[in-house]
């Protein structure tokens, strides 16, 4: 079974790389751009078909490396 | 003589600066592999050099910080051990959780790599006791990852407890406080993402990095 983690920036955490993209958007003509954040996508392919199970290991990656919980939040999906 | 072990990873290249800069200020040194799972005896102290462990894949020091070295580590840290981090070494530390807080990137999406004034903020520290108070002191920095932040409380309480060791004297990279180095609630654990062993010797615009080696050292005396 496949499962796709987000990781994104906290909310209220200044997040440089997002706003760089955000001025570049409007430098090129797409004004209506008012937030930008950037984060990360990482899918993972694992040897389990048991969703809950699966949703628990995948959420101890997550608080253990897969996200850092000072700057980052995270949500997991099936994929 | 004073030994400290220097953690080396795929991708540390400060390692060897580091060790040059201990012996020439006294110390003895050993290499050590991050696959490693035990410390070898007699060790006063641990270094994490600076570099880019793992190519600074996923995040600065995250891969590094869950090495197969770092249970040893740990064990050394909550014995009371002495650990000191510069530049990766800073991020891994804070990656480990020995160190509060996380270092993202520089607020000008920049690659910085020059010298810094820095103010020391706390010389009580078994790593400041050689500078005074307030001093201006020069020392390089080399990081596109060094912003340090933390939440309001961590930052209070870092701030009204003296774990603020060094601050930017003109912030580079858009850390709270422009802080530059903390320590751990023990004080025996110092981060920094200035680099004091590029500030030991002649050939260096700077010696202000041998008072920080030379600090460390008299507390073993």
């Amino acid at each position: 079974m496949k499962v796709r983690v987000y990781v994104m920036p906290k909310d209220g955490l200044l997040d440089p790389q997002g706003q760089a993209i955000n001025i570049a958007l409007i430098n090129m003509g797409f004004a209506e751009v008012k937030k930008v954040r950037q984060g990360k996508v990482i899918e993972l392919e694992l040897e389990e078909t048991d969703k809950i199970l699966i949703k628990n290991r995948v959420e101890d990656m997550c608080q253990k490396l897969l996200a850092n919980s000072v700057i980052e939040s995270f949500h997991v999906e099936d994929i | 003589m004073t030994k400290v072990g220097i953690i080396i990873f795929p991708g540390s290249n400060c390692d060897r600066d580091l060790a040059e800069g201990l012996v020439s200020t006294g110390f003895s040194v050993e290499f050590i592999w991050h696959k490693n799972i035990e410390l070898p005896n007699n060790l006063d102290i641990l270094a994490i050099p600076g570099g880019f462990s793992f190519g600074d894949y996923l995040r600065c020091g995250a891969i590094a910080a869950k090495s197969p070295i770092t249970d040893a580590v740990l064990r050394f840290a909550k014995g009371g051990g002495y650990l000191i981090g510069i530049c990766n070494g800073f991020q891994v530390l804070c990656e480990t959780g020995l160190l509060p807080g996380a270092l993202v990137g520089n607020v000008g999406l920049k690659f910085i790599c020059r010298q810094e004034s820095l103010l020391v903020e706390n010389s009580n520290s078994i790593f400041t006791s050689k500078y005074y108070f307030g001093e201006k002191i020069q020392i390089p920095i080399a990081h596109h990852d060094g912003n340090y932040i933390a939440d309001t409380e961590t930052i209070a309480e870092l701030e009204g407890n003296g774990r603020v060791v060094f601050k930017y004297l003109e912030n580079p990279n858009g850390s709270i406080n422009n802080i530059a180095g903390v320590l751990s609630r023990n004080r025996r654990v110092l981060g920094m993402m200035p680099h004091p062993e590029r500030a030991v010797n002649k050939i260096h615009k700077s010696n202000d990095g041998r008072s920080l080696f030379l600090s460390l050292l008299e507390s073993f005396r």
